[in-house]
């Protein structure tokens, strides 16, 4: 599974560990993040999120 | 410049070389009624480092100060903790008069100080958890993103136990004292509650896992050497105590009523809401915006239970001076409120309304349906107010300590 990068602060949402603290389990793919999901760090929405590995 | 500036000793090899501002008043919108530092630090390890630097105007004071202690020249090393221009304002030159041999940042911050600076292209980005030898002692790094900026890191020396924090845990406050120990405890708690709510407020879950995970470091902290005001060498305790309160956002009985008026009719509804809240055993703050800073409402909500915003209608909007608190109060995202809202109006009285969503939007539990006057109120609408606030008052936690 994917990593995805947010543009605005640098942070890294990894599938393994997922945002449990934001209602998202380990193991969710980027796809199955909620599209109302935001960064955790800035609040940046999934539309700000890249791709690195 | 001051002239015979020279640098303070923190402790043995670390040195306070920043620049102290009695002028500021207006910092982005934060009313500095006290001033501030810009701090910057000097490390007198086999690498000499410097750690962070000042706002560009205050840029010879820096240099004057490092002069006392040691050619800056010398410099082997420089940190940059944090990008805003505050602390990296005096960076490039620093960089060109010095040419260090190393300059570190965050990967962020490395990334933000190229935007900041263009052509800046020597910085070295330093990872969470990495330690850099200086000869004889050394430093760690530790990120900490968006408290309050994505660069924002805190560096630690052990061998002398201080922890260059950047923005976290300091304060505006323009002083000749160096130390928390040398200034009044109230002052203190003030300015650093001020900066809390109007910097790091809206980061708050970040600064719980923040103060976890420092907890976890086991550290020997003997100084918290912050990029704004005293460095802490008292106890460090309060302050992390008061970080940890704070960040909680817990609600208490203390309400404010934030206004303005146009003709005195708003004002009276504040009043009458204001006294039923007390009547209700609320701890009541009256903030009429015509003497009230955004930044010392936000100071005040901060440790605050319950928001109540009063605005008149002009030209079929809220009142300017309103939209601007609430706007800024919003993005603060302050927790667990409850609150009503209320405003006088002539004809067509939108205000109220506008002021109701905004306050939804905020995540305020409105209590009770907002009270609304078409033009001055009479002895039933101050009834009414006064009946809203003891509403509010029922909605509150009980108190603590004397279980209202």
């Amino acid at each position: 599974m994917k990593s995805y990068e947010c543009n605005l602060c640098g942070y890294v949402y990894d599938p393994a560990q997922g945002d449990p603290d934001n209602g998202v389990p380990a193991g969710t793919a980027w796809e199955d993040v909620p599209e109302d999901w935001v960064c955790p760090l800035c609040g940046a929405g999934k539309e700000d999120f890249t791709q690195i590995a | 410049m001051a002239h015979g500036a020279k640098a303070v000793e923190i402790t043995k090899d670390a040195y306070w070389v920043g620049a102290v501002d009695w002028t500021i008043r207006d910092f982005h919108g934060y009313l500095t009624a006290r001033g501030t530092t810009y701090n910057a630090y000097l490390v007198m390890a086999d690498k000499i480092t410097l750690i962070d630097t000042v706002k560009k105007p205050f840029g010879a004071e820096m240099l004057a100060r490092i002069a006392s202690v040691v050619d800056p020249g010398r410099i082997d090393c420089v940190v940059s903790n944090h990008a805003e221009m505050d602390h990296s304002g005096f960076l490039p030159e620093v960089i060109a008069a010095v040419q260090p041999q190393t300059v570190i940042a965050s990967s962020m911050g490395a990334k933000v100080l190229a935007r900041h600076f263009h052509g800046l292209t020597e910085v070295r980005a330093v990872k969470d958890g990495e330690t850099l030898s200086l000869g004889n002692m050394s430093l760690n790094f530790v990120e900490t993103r968006m408290l309050h900026w994505p660069d924002s890191m805190f560096t630690y020396l052990p061998d002398r136990g201080v922890l260059f924090s950047q923005d976290a845990l300091g304060m505006h406050l323009a002083s000749s004292e160096r130390f928390d120990d040398e200034i009044d405890d109230h002052v203190l708690e003030w300015e650093a509650a001020k900066y809390y709510a109007n910097i790091l407020l809206p980061f708050s879950p970040l600064v719980q896992k923040l103060l976890q995970r420092l907890g976890g470091m086991n550290l020997d902290l003997q100084f918290i050497a912050t990029d704004h005001g005293p460095v802490w060498r008292k106890d460090q305790g309060w302050i992390l105590d008061l970080y940890d309160k704070w960040s909680r956002q817990e609600p208490t009985r203390k309400v404010l009523v934030v206004y303005d008026t146009m003709w005195g009719s708003t004002a009276k509804m504040a009043e009458a809401i204001g006294e039923g809240l007390q009547q209700g055993g609320a701890c009541v703050k009256l903030l009429p915006l015509s003497a009230s800073h955004r930044s010392d409402v936000a100071t005040e909500l901060l440790d605050a239970g319950g928001l109540v915003v009063g605005s008149p209608t002009i030209n079929s909007n809220m009142f300017p001076t309103v939209a601007d608190v609430l706007y800024y109060l919003r993005g603060l995202k302050r927790q667990n409120l409850v609150g009503t809202c209320f405003g006088s109006h002539g004809w067509s009285g939108e205000a109220v309304g506008q002021v109701a969503d905004i306050m939804r939007d905020m995540k305020v539990h409105m209590i009770g349906e907002p009270v609304k006057c078409q033009w001055v109120p009479d002895e039933a609408v101050l009834d009414q107010c006064y009946a809203a606030g003891l509403q509010v008052a029922e909605a509150l936690p009980p108190c603590r300590e004397c279980a209202v």
